[in-house]
């Protein structure tokens, strides 16, 4: 495969990660995303994990690459909807190289 | 109740280096980290800057799972099709150790961690620290997977997603986006020979670091390119508020850099083996944050630590510095049985003695012209059509520099500009 051609789903493929299927990592209040302007959860996250499925935001957790970029994001350029917390230990992601 | 010295929430270069001072010193000491393996959410370059980490851990190169020595640093302006580069070699090749090294954090880490355990640590991996236990508006311990853990200090070292001072009424100041970037990457496998010819190195323990500026979907931010034994690590690095105003998502930045002519040649026929993310502090004096209060102490990116003058991105020594200095104090505040914020606010005196803060102390006007958004869209543009107008033969007559300069300049930016401009990186980097 050539080091260009992969969608964002290939990347995030390549990843190993321990899904914690019991809960999620991250809430998002609803009420606050109705009244954000600029929703940049949709646009900061390097997985893609926000999306807008029925006029709701929703977090696709188990992409997450824990990265802390929404939670700054929504704080300060959103409506602070989201409440993002590290998954329980040995959950998540695990890089190989880092 | 379990009781400890101190417990150390967080086994990157900042808890790993507490854990291993204070155990060296006789303490007894909990480390907690989140991942199954320390290092395993952990994303860094990333180069590893040796003065400080020798100071600490002396001929950390002999055993340390070091990927290239750096010989070789440039900075490159990328414009749409042009490149600029400034190619730095050193090319003594005996010294040792060598200025920087590259590393790859899941690998690099559990040494780090390693290094303390043999020092006497205790290292609880695959446990997330959940809160601060508070006792008087003193922290007198943490909770973790539902068990309490209690000791006379905590070392805050969770690096830059850090909540828990937060949640805990401690933290006074508050992160904005426009003062944390985030980093994406990839790394790409390449046979080890490939690296070494592509990048002119001798051999296999010899690389190289490229810092660019431009074509970052002209996002205010920068891309970088790391060699590795056998894989290369590239990313950028942008401003978070800067991202969700350009719209454009961060896989896409780092795309944009990927596919300029001058970086797809260098990752050519490479393969993508691992993508990652993490949030960088921008760092500099100015946003240095809490560091101490009662029962604690806060330390490398938790306390928002972290130096960029443009040509180096420093974070893990810096985190090695100021978790030594927190050490310090912290032996010193046992001395007296007191690990009030009082005793404790020998950290900062020590920190600020040491050459890292100096250094930000140096560059602190460098942050302004990470500011500045005209360095990342119109110079590297800029310093190419010079530089092209200059080689080039071509069917119009020649011109001199200067002329050059003005004709590429208009409409891009005007003299005044550019003088102040230039004033502005004399500040930063030159005087
Ligand atoms: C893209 C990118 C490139 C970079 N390049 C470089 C470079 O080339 N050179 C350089 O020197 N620096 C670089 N840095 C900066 C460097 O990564 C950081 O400054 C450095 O990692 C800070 O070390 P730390 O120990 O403070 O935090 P971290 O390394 O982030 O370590 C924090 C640790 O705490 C753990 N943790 C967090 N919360 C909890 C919890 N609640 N319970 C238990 N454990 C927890 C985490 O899992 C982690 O292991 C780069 C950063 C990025 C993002
Ligand atoms: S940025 Fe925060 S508040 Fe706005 S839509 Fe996204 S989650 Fe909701
Ligand atoms: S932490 Fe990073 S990867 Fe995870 S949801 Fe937030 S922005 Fe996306």
């Amino acid at each position: 495969m050539s080091a260009r051609t992969l969608t964002l789903d290939d990347l995030l493929g390549l990843d190993r990660y321990e899904i914690d299927e019991e809960q999620s990592h991250i809430q998002v209040d609803q009420s606050r995303c109705q009244r954000c302007q600029l929703q940049p959860c949709l646009t900061v996250c390097p997985a893609a994990v926000y999306v807008v499925t029925e006029g709701e935001v929703t977090a696709r957790y188990e992409n997450c690459l824990e990265c802390g970029t929404c939670q700054i994001a929504c704080d300060s350029g959103g409506a602070g909807g989201i409440t993002w917390r590290p998954p329980r230990g040995g959950f998540g992601i695990a890089f190989r190289y880092g | 109740m379990e009781k400890f010295d101190a417990i150390v929430v967080g086994a990157g270069p900042a808890g790993a280096t507490a854990a291993y001072l204070l155990a060296k010193a006789g303490m007894q000491v909990i480390v907690i980290e989140r991942g199954e393996t320390p290092g395993s959410k952990n994303v860094s370059g990333a180069l590893l800057f040796s003065q400080v980490y020798s100071e600490i851990f002396p001929k950390f190169w002999e055993s340390a799972p070091l990927e290239r020595a750096i010989v070789g640093h440039a900075i490159t302006f990328l414009g749409e099709q042009t490149s600029v580069n400034l190619d730095y070699r050193d090319l003594d090749e005996g010294h040792v150790p060598h200025n920087a090294y590259s590393v790859l954090r899941a690998r690099f880490d559990p040494w780090m961690a390693q290094q303390a355990e043999d020092a006497g640590a205790m290292l609880m991996p695959g446990f997330t620290v959940d809160k601060l236990l508070q006792e008087n508006g003193r922290v007198v311990g943490i909770e973790a997977g539902g068990d309490a853990l209690m000791a006379d200090v905590v070392v805050v070292a969770e690096g830059t997603r850090s909540g828990l001072l937060k949640e805990a009424g401690l933290r006074t100041d508050e992160y904005h986006a426009s003062d944390v970037s985030i980093g994406v990457k990839d790394v790409i496998a390449l046979p080890e020979d490939v690296i070494t010819n592509r990048f002119q190195c001798l051999n296999a323990d010899e690389g190289v670091a490229y810092t660019c500026v431009g074509h970052t979907g002209g996002v205010e931010g920068g891309g970088f390119l790391y060699t590795n034994k056998d894989t290369l690590s590239v990313g950028v690095v942008a401003k978070i508020d800067a991202v969700y105003k350009s719209k454009l998502q961060p896989h896409a930045i780092l795309n944009e850099f990927k596919a300029h002519p001058f970086i797809s040649r260098l990752i050519a026929g490479g393969e993508i083996v691992e993508y990652s993310a993490q949030a960088i502090h921008r760092g500099g004096v100015h946003l240095i944050g809490q560091l101490y209060g009662d029962g604690y102490v806060v330390v490398g990116s938790a306390a928002r630590l972290l130096l960029n003058n443009v040509m180096t991105l420093r974070g893990m020594d810096v985190a090695v510095a100021s978790a030594a200095a927190a050490a310090k104090a912290i032996l010193a505040a046992r001395e007296m049985g007191d690990y009030s914020h009082t005793a404790l606010a020998g950290y900062e005196q020590n920190f600020k003695a040491t050459n890292v803060y100096k250094d930000m102390v140096t560059f602190k006007d460098t942050y302004p012209l990470l500011e500045n958004e005209r360095l990342f869209h119109v110079y590297p543009e800029l310093a190419g059509a010079v530089l092209g107008d200059m080689f080039t033969v071509g069917a119009k007559p020649s011109k001199k520099g200067l002329k050059a300069l003005r004709d590429d300049m208009r409409g891009k930016v005007s003299l005044w500009q550019m003088l102040m401009d230039m004033n502005q990186i004399g500040k930063g980097l030159v005087r």
